[in-house]
């Protein structure tokens, strides 16, 4: 018993190894950074400036705006597409191609997009065919979300798609059954029983979305600034470490206020 | 003639295949209001699918689907007037025991004092009072079945569909539970079309049996009729256990088997007719060999509770299965014994029409 333990332990040693240097470590690091100043003395000082300062506060509640405009876009285009392709008779193959966009690189997407967005870019030339003249596209509030939207889309799907093939077809033969049309079955049956896959979805694009900041500098043009932005400017920019990693573990804990409110509420009954 | 009831539910040579299986074959059936039927074959033989195109989940290629007379085969299973109890419960696990059975009413539109004296009448009658408030998972199968009746019952159906709902049932619970439901049928005095492959459950539940095998109703009757008069193979051997020879109608009344000569009761058939010759284990007598009317060796037996199930082997090598009270001695000669009306005649590939006609022709001349 005592030998089967030990062996179980040397199984995570490899990812343990890897979870302390690269996680615990960095994190630690950074909780120490925000409550230092630059010459290693301890001080509330960074997140006094902070929250004190209006630029902060304004580029958080962006953080929190873009991203929660990200999620709602992402939901709305995705559950009606999960629930249509579990619908389909070859739904795995049809899933492949919804996931198959998330296997290319993050940096070639985005500036694909530009080739796509840009003055002189694909959808200008189509529309100067009608004699339309070309549009600012790129670098617009509308040219973030629409690119942002695209990247997060598979995740959300994912997990919707999951929790509605979960679910028992007998359930919406029982509902139908009852009385209930395919909207009420709809309201009343499937969408409840797939909020997991909401909540999970909701978790994946949202938290992400909190510190996008590659694509607000290629496809947003720096107009939308988000704590991502921010956090770049002071490690790579300003040098000013304190700050960033104040930024950093404020970005941290509204990532976990967003998994607290949307995990899965346990049930309070016990199993008999 | 003109006051013939309209049958509730009425099949016009209904057909339905599945890609290159066919499932169903021109069925013809006529259910009546308040009665309890049994759809009853093995697994493949199309019984489910006979419920799901009553219920509408599945429509026929051909034929019509009669309730109350009127055609419903493209009516929409959330239009029509029957509900079912799936086999598996199907129950909403994301709302309580009350909202499970408020489904219906609900989406019916009555209001919340309707809705609450509904929900509490049909949990009282299927005595789950007391667990209005619980979640699907705190129930036992037994207690989530009764909540799937209860829902079911709560839309006022003209006719309640029950898809092999006592399978996932143990022994003693499935027995309460068919006096139950034979009780609720009784007392809301609705049709219940019940689905099963037990056929002990069928005959202690039904007025009236459908037999299927092969996506074809091999026979349909009373309990008794069935049990007593199978009218193949396929019925003998599934209903109850059998024991089947081959054997010659040498005449009327007179039937050869295991090379002797017998009277029975059985007529209307070609003299020298190769016939299949039914003898039920619970209508053989063990006896002593000068009393027996055939000579048999017992092989096995097994104590069944309230009987000795014995195996026995004719000299001719057939196989007799017997229902005794009392034990044998293993590898005794013994005789057995039975009475004319005890042995069922079986005619080949013979139709349920041909084989009531028959039996109608001999029976009148009985009489006269």
């Amino acid at each position: 018993m005592k030998a089967k333990q030990q062996r179980q332990i040397f199984y995570i040693v490899p990812y343990g190894i890897w979870l302390l240097l690269f996680v615990i470590a960095p994190l630690m690091l950074m909780l120490f950074q925000s409550f230092t100043t630059s010459n290693g003395h301890f001080t509330l000082g960074n997140y006094g400036a902070y929250f004190g300062s209006g630029t902060y506060l304004r580029m958080t509640f962006n953080s929190v705006w873009y991203a929660f405009l990200i999620t709602v876009i992402t939901l709305v285009i995705s559950y009606p597409t999960a629930y249509l392709l579990n619908q389909l008779k070859q739904k795995q193959f049809w899933l492949l191609l919804v996931i198959l966009p998330t296997w290319i690189n993050l940096l070639l997407k985005t500036y694909a997009f530009i080739g796509l967005l840009s003055k002189t870019g694909t959808v200008n030339s189509f529309i100067s065919f009608w004699g339309v003249a070309p549009q600012q596209l790129l670098f617009s509030d509308w040219s973030f979300l629409l690119v942002a939207a695209y990247i997060e889309i598979p995740f959300m799907i994912l997990p919707i798609f999951n929790s509605l093939a979960e679910i028992d077809p007998r359930l919406s033969q029982a509902s139908h059954d009852l009385g209930a049309n395919k909207w009420q079955t709809l309201r009343y049956v499937i969408f409840p029983l797939s909020m997991p896959g909401v909540k999970a979805g909701i978790q994946a694009v949202f938290i992400p979305s909190l510190s996008l900041f590659m694509i607000t500098r290629l496809i947003g043009g720096n107009r939308v600034i988000t704590l991502g932005t921010a956090i770049e400017e002071h490690f790579l920019v300003t040098q000013n470490w304190q700050l960033g990693s104040t930024i950093g573990v404020i970005l941290i804990v509204a990532m976990i206020v967003t998994m607290i409110l949307t995990r899965d509420r346990v049930r309070k009954n016990i199993r008999k | 003639m003109s006051e013939k009831q309209v049958p509730i539910i009425a099949f016009n040579q209904v057909d339905l295949s599945f890609g290159d299986t066919h499932v169903l074959n021109n069925i013809d059936l006529e259910i009546e209001t308040g009665k309890f039927y049994t759809l009853l074959g093995p697994s493949g033989s199309g019984k489910s699918t006979i419920l799901k195109l009553i219920s509408g989940q599945l429509t026929a290629d051909s034929g019509d689907i009669l309730f109350e007379g009127k055609r419903v085969n493209n009516v929409p299973a959330e239009k029509r007037k029957v509900n079912t109890v799936f086999q598996n419960y199907a129950l909403f696990p994301n709302m309580n025991v009350f909202d499970n059975v408020a489904f219906g009413p609900t989406l019916k539109g009555m209001n919340k004092t309707e809705i609450k004296n509904k929900v509490k009448s049909m949990l009282d009658l299927v005595k789950l009072g007391d667990f209005s408030e619980r979640d699907i998972d705190e129930l036992s199968g037994g207690q989530q079945q009764r909540v799937a009746i209860a829902r079911a019952l709560a839309n006022d159906p003209e006719v309640l569909l029950l898809d092999e709902p006592l399978s996932a049932l143990d022994y003693k619970l499935r027995k309460s539970m068919q006096y139950e439901l034979r009780e609720i049928q009784q007392r809301l005095g609705i049709t219940f079309v019940f689905v099963t492959h037990d056929q002990e459950e069928a005959l202690a539940m039904s007025d009236w049996i459908f037999v299927m095998n092969d996506g074809v109703i091999q026979q349909n009757g009373s309990p008794e009729d069935i049990y007593d008069e199978p009218i193949n193979h396929f019925v003998a051997d599934f209903i109850g256990e059998s024991n089947i020879v081959d054997g010659i109608m040498k005449q009327d009344y007179v039937v050869h088997f295991v090379g002797k000569d017998f009277e029975n009761v059985d007529a209307g058939m070609r003299t020298n007719e190769r016939v299949e010759v039914v003898l039920r284990p619970e209508d053989l007598d063990l006896t002593t060999i000068e009393n027996g009317k055939l000579i048999v060796t017992i092989e096995d037996q097994s104590f069944r509770g309230d009987y000795y199930e014995i195996t026995a082997i004719d000299d001719d090598g057939n196989e007799w299965q017997v229902q005794a009270t009392n034990s044998a001695t293993m590898g005794a000669r013994v005789g057995l014994t039975f009475d004319p009306e005890d042995i069922h005649i079986m005619r080949f590939n013979e139709s349920e029409d041909d084989f009531d006609a028959r039996l109608e022709s001999y029976e009148d001349d009985d009489e006269s």
